[in-house]
């Protein structure tokens, strides 16, 4: 009897969620190694098991590299941007002014919006507006849209990346300085702490749990960068702006090899995987107790 | 709150002001490109061509005709319907399961609660690109089920159990006493009534957090819908902004206002629900 009562609850509450949680990610995880294996290429019945030769085909893949090289140049500059610029804007909001809620909601603002709309809102910012403004000041800057130049298609790809990322870590790193003890603050001012010397030894080192979670969730991010790059510049001009993401999706469902597709894929998790544990282990042993 | 006026005095009050203009400079600089899609998307393309940045009384020819066009050419109300009927959908498809399944997991210290609760924490790393492809492929191909709104409302509730069965498990772990539901069973409740009757009404909290942060990423999801869904009329508000702005790229005031559409549900939304917006995508962050 009681037995039975447990096989009932186990099919009632955890079964469904199960279920949802292996059909969608666990099976297709273990399937997609297997897909490595294969010669696939999305439409025939039929896949031959070619041992590794999809790896080998991704070593010559020149294009894969330069991407991952990209995108690691890409993720550097974002996740440095993203958090000095958050972690400052953070500071002067916490300072005890007007309307701090009213800022930190708005520069929260383009979280809510999807990568894809964004991306067209800059597009037209970088080719119709900057120009415009190019074209009446005169300023070389502004004269040629930014998307048309590979370097500057590269440098509006991470400006609005940062502009997109920074309004959430605002919000944690806000978080953050709120939990901040006033009492320590007070002591080290007393004590004749200097801004630089204060937010060296005291902020940073308190902080160090906001910002475990921001540079986590910035490098996560930004090494998945899709949305945003298809609709803004979609890899041009020439493919200078290709990101890792956008190469394996272009690789599958464009060029069809599945198989060469997947174990990029899987290259691409594994290179995540191991940069953000190594990430969250490394900053975690910095943080310490007020 | 970091609030020393005390210890400065005037030299506080003067860094303050300094402070106030830095962060409105950069607001307005934030800002400026929603303001460009707002005063462009009242103006006629000729009136953009010649200045997208001027002001809207400099010109002539201010109208709502780009809003009409947008709204009919995107199919805006039907992209909406989809979009809505998707979110909410997955949205309490996922929190229901998710936290019975976490529920589970916290009352029933077995192996197969551990190894899945551990899986499910472990599965948060990967990252979608590394399942779409076997996806398409066991979804396309063999079970032949793509471009049906139930298949992405299965699809959104299974990617989003892990991290929604870890905030729940967190949250019911620390806050739900195990000696309300003793004395349920006590009087004869069944498992059952006791979790949707007890047990759920104590995780409100948990289950507003989890609704804003499920809803958001849901509603404004691009990768996954552009591979489940390609038949038209089951399009969702970014896929058919994608198919729209490919048609119209150089109608550059009829394309502001369909971005405009398209951002304007969630803007109304988030002023009415700010607070608990903010607060729960700081809760989520933190844990």
């Amino acid at each position: 009897m009681k037995s039975n009562h447990k096989i009932k609850d186990f099919g009632i509450f955890a079964l469904p969620g199960m279920f949802c949680f292996f059909a969608v990610v666990i099976i297709p995880f273990i399937y997609g190694v297997y897909l490595t294996l294969t010669d696939w290429n999305g439409v025939s019945q039929t896949k031959n098991f070619i041992g590794l030769a999809n790896f080998a085909g991704v070593m010559q893949d020149k294009q894969f590299w330069s991407s991952l090289l990209l995108t690691f140049k890409y993720v550097i500059v974002v996740v440095i941007l993203v958090n000095v610029i958050a972690f400052g804007i953070a500071y002067l909001l916490t300072r005890g002014i007007k309307g701090q809620n009213f800022f930190r909601a708005g520069f929260f603002t383009p979280n809510l919006i999807g990568g894809i709309v964004l991306g067209y809102i800059w597009q037209f910012v970088f080719s119709r507006v900057f120009v415009g403004i190019g074209e009446s000041t005169g300023w070389s800057l502004f004269e040629t849209s930014w998307l048309s130049d590979p370097n500057k298609a590269f440098a509006a790809l991470v400006l609005v990346s940062v502009w997109q990322l920074s309004g959430y870590m605002i919000l944690i790193y806000v978080a953050g300085f709120m939990g901040l003890s006033e009492d320590v603050m007070e002591a080290a001012s007393i004590d004749g702490a200097s801004g630089f010397a204060k937010l060296k030894n005291i902020i940073l080192p308190l902080m160090m749990s906001s910002i475990t979670i921001c540079l986590f969730l910035t490098l996560s991010r930004a090494f998945m960068v899709y949305d945003v790059n298809l609709s803004l510049t979609s890899g041009g001009p020439y493919g200078s702006t290709e990101m890792a993401a956008m190469h394996v999706y272009e690789k599958a469902f464009t060029s069809r090899q599945f198989g060469v597709g997947q174990a990029e894929a899987f290259i691409l998790f594994i290179v995540v995987a191991c940069i953000s544990g190594l990430q969250v282990y490394l900053t975690k042993k910095q943080e310490v107790e007020a | 709150m970091m609030n020393q006026t005390k210890v400065g005095g005037n030299k506080r009050k003067i860094a303050n002001i300094v402070a106030m203009a830095g962060l409105i400079i950069i607001f307005i600089a934030y800002m400026f490109p929603f303001l460009m899609v707002v005063i462009n998307s009242l103006k006629q393309k000729r009136d953009i061509i010649k200045s997208p940045f001027s002001w809207l009384f400099t010109i002539k020819g201010l109208s709502f005709d780009n809003f009409v066009k947008a709204f009919t050419q995107m199919d805006f109300l039907n992209a909406f319907k989809n979009s809505l009927i998707v979110t909410v959908s997955a949205t309490v498809l996922v929190t229901i399961l998710a936290a019975m399944l976490a529920y589970y997991i916290v009352r029933h210290n077995n192996a197969v609660s551990k190894a899945t609760f551990a899986l499910m924490v472990a599965s948060m790393i990967i990252p979608f690109q590394a399942i779409m492809i076997p996806l398409v492929s066991i979804y396309g191909g063999t079970l032949n089920v793509l471009n049906h709104r139930i298949t992405l409302i299965f699809m959104h509730t299974g990617f989003s159990m892990a991290m929604s069965v870890f905030m729940f498990h967190g949250f019911i772990k620390g806050n739900v006493p195990i000696a309300l539901e003793e004395a349920a069973c006590i009087d004869g409740c069944t498992h059952t009534r006791t979790f949707f009757q007890i047990v759920l009404p104590l995780l409100k909290p948990i289950i507003s957090t989890m609704v804003i942060l499920n809803a958001l990423a849901f509603w404004n999801d691009f990768l996954l819908p552009s591979l489940v869904l390609t038949d038209k009329k089951l399009l969702t508000l970014p896929l058919s902004t994608y198919s729209f702005y490919g048609t119209y790229s150089a109608d550059y005031g009829t394309i502001m206002a369909g971005l405009l559409l398209c951002v304007l549900p969630i803007l109304i939304l988030y002023v009415v629900l700010q607070k608990q917006i903010i607060g729960g995508v700081v809760a989520g962050a933190v844990k």
